[in-house]
């Protein structure tokens, strides 16, 4: 394993939706095998920063290196490879609703493999196993639970093995027993499969569970990278907000205020 | 002044949102088609049992009601071109009438309509959906291109089915226009038949295909165009399928006349 060689290099990425800077300049490296939570409130830009890592969006700015790859200047059939070795839960599940969960879960074997019929059903089964899915490959994404959808989901992401698994929201739309399983489940599968893990959440005890390390992001950009214990004993007011549930004070400035008041629509556009 | 500014703004705008989706559209196109031809080379192939569940969807599904409405539209014309070409003593001429009519106009244009209602609104909504729900970035991060896996099948069948749904209605049209007017010109309808085989040329048929493949075109790259930019939940949905129905329709309707004007020249 390259561990001098980060798995994921992101330096100085920049994101803009419109004339609105959405990351400013942001520095994030992951090293291979330990679980990274992007923690950090509504509007911080972890969603942006999670679609930039998956190659949804071109960055404005910065450099983005997944397994080495550029994936800013990637061409198709490199994109291809480095998409063969991550997998991705999206915070819905973002199951094929037209599919049933076996199916599902065998899409990217499909796809991407070619291996025979037998060896997918086994291998798909397998994983639903795995994620405490056993059984369940005939029913439709419809008939799940919202905790079975994430479960899914996950198995769909490790269908191929991944070396990089990115998690979107674990918790979110789950009552806690469910979301303190599916830590668990995301503890057990690192373990099990080796995995490098990047989950984006902003439930703390979930991320403090899981993280071997946290980066916390607030309003674009990376207020602290460290260990469960830095970040918990951070002194920096915004992560204490974040950390002890408090309201942010929200700074007024009057002209910025005003511009916004009086803007055109054209030019937030 | 400032009305004057606005009112440029607004068009300019439209106009460059057309031209956007016109080169979305023409994208969708060429994308489709090179992962049709090469993508097997590229581990992208286009899966032929995809292609023949949507040539079901679209065409075998589409039978019925195809029939009916040819039909009823062949029954149509028989009715008028009768009544029409009766006042000047011209019956004999309704068979011919009829004929090119249909193969060159009216099976092309209602098989299009019909498609483009029941199809291209189906594709909209189906890829507007799965956008909406992330299943299309779920499909793009697994590493299976989403124009590969529910653009290029479509097309692909949409491309085979028209023609085929088009031939079809130009058969039943041109029953239905006999069994009305075989009694009123005083011959059987196998004696009609016989004579529309013998009056029309593989040039009025060709005619038909060839706009049908236009058609086909245009409805499959407009219902997965419009499904592709969804934004905004359910209601976005709703209104990509309404407006790729009423765009395929209109482009139809404008592209048939531009192409009869220069067939008929």
């Amino acid at each position: 394993m390259t561990n001098a060689q980060p798995l994921i290099a992101v330096d100085k990425l920049e994101a803009w939706y419109g004339s609105r800077r959405i990351l400013h300049g942001v520095d994030f490296h992951v090293r291979a095998g330990e679980i990274r939570v992007i923690m950090g409130g509504s509007g911080s830009g972890k969603s942006t920063l999670l679609r930039h890592l998956l190659g949804l969006h071109r960055p404005r700015g910065g450099t983005i290196k997944l397994l080495g790859v550029d994936i800013g200047r990637a061409g198709a059939a490199e994109m291809l490879a480095v998409r063969r070795q991550i997998g991705v839960s999206f915070q819905g599940g973002a199951l094929l609703t037209s599919l049933s969960v076996g199916d599902n879960v065998a899409l990217p074997l499909r796809e991407l493999t070619t291996l025979d019929e037998g060896t997918i059903r086994i291998m798909s089964r397998l994983k639903l196993e795995m994620v405490d899915l056993g059984g369940f490959q005939d029913l439709m994404p419809a008939q799940l639970s919202g905790g079975m959808i994430k479960r899914a989901a996950l198995a769909r992401a490790i269908a191929l093995d991944p070396k990089l698994l990115f998690f979107d929201e674990p918790s979110a739309g789950l009552d806690p027993v469910v979301s303190a399983e599916l830590d668990e489940l995301i503890l057990r599968l690192r373990d099990a499969l080796r995995m490098t893990i990047v989950v984006v959440t902003h439930e703390l005890e979930s991320a403090f569970k899981i993280a071997d390390t946290i980066t916390v992001l607030d309003r674009g950009e990376i207020l602290m990278t460290g260990t469960v214990d830095e970040v918990r004993g951070a002194d920096n007011a915004r992560i204490q907000d974040l950390l002890n549930r408090r309201a942010r004070e929200v700074v007024v400035d009057a002209d910025a205020y005003l511009r916004r008041l009086t803007e055109d629509r054209s030019r937030l556009d | 002044m400032n009305a004057i500014s606005r009112a440029l703004e607004t068009l300019g705008r439209a106009t460059l949102a057309s031209l956007a989706g016109i080169g979305h559209a023409a994208m969708l196109l060429i994308e489709s088609s090179g992962f049709a031809l090469t993508g097997w080379r590229r581990g992208q192939p286009v899966r032929v049992p995809s292609v023949f569940e949507q040539m079901r969807a679209i065409g075998v599904d589409a039978l019925p009601i195809t029939a009916l409405l040819a039909l009823v539209i062949g029954i149509m014309l028989g009715i008028q071109f009768v009544a029409a070409l009766g006042e000047f003593g011209a019956q004999s001429q309704v068979v011919v009438a009829v004929a090119k009519s249909v193969t060159r106009e009216f099976g092309a244009l209602i098989t299009a309509i019909l498609v483009a209602g029941r199809s291209g609104s189906a594709l909209a909504a189906r890829i507007g959906s799965m956008s909406v729900s992330q299943e299309v970035d779920a499909l793009a991060v697994i590493g299976i291109d989403p124009v590969r896996y529910l653009a290029a099948p479509a097309l692909l069948a949409m491309l085979a089915m028209l023609p085929v749904l088009t031939l079809f209605a130009d058969v039943v049209a041109i029953l239905g226009a006999a069994v009305y007017s075989a009694p009123a010109l005083d011959i059987t309808p196998w004696a009609y038949v016989v004579q529309t085989l013998a009056l029309l040329t593989p040039g009025d048929i060709g005619q038909g295909l060839a706009k049908s493949l236009i058609f086909a075109i245009l409805i499959s790259l407009i219902g997965i165009a419009t499904g592709f930019s969804v934004r905004g939940g359910a209601e976005g949905v709703g209104r990509a399928t309404t407006r790729a129905v009423v765009l395929s329709i209109c482009c139809i309707v404008v592209a048939d006349m531009i192409f009869s004007y220069f067939l008929n020249r």
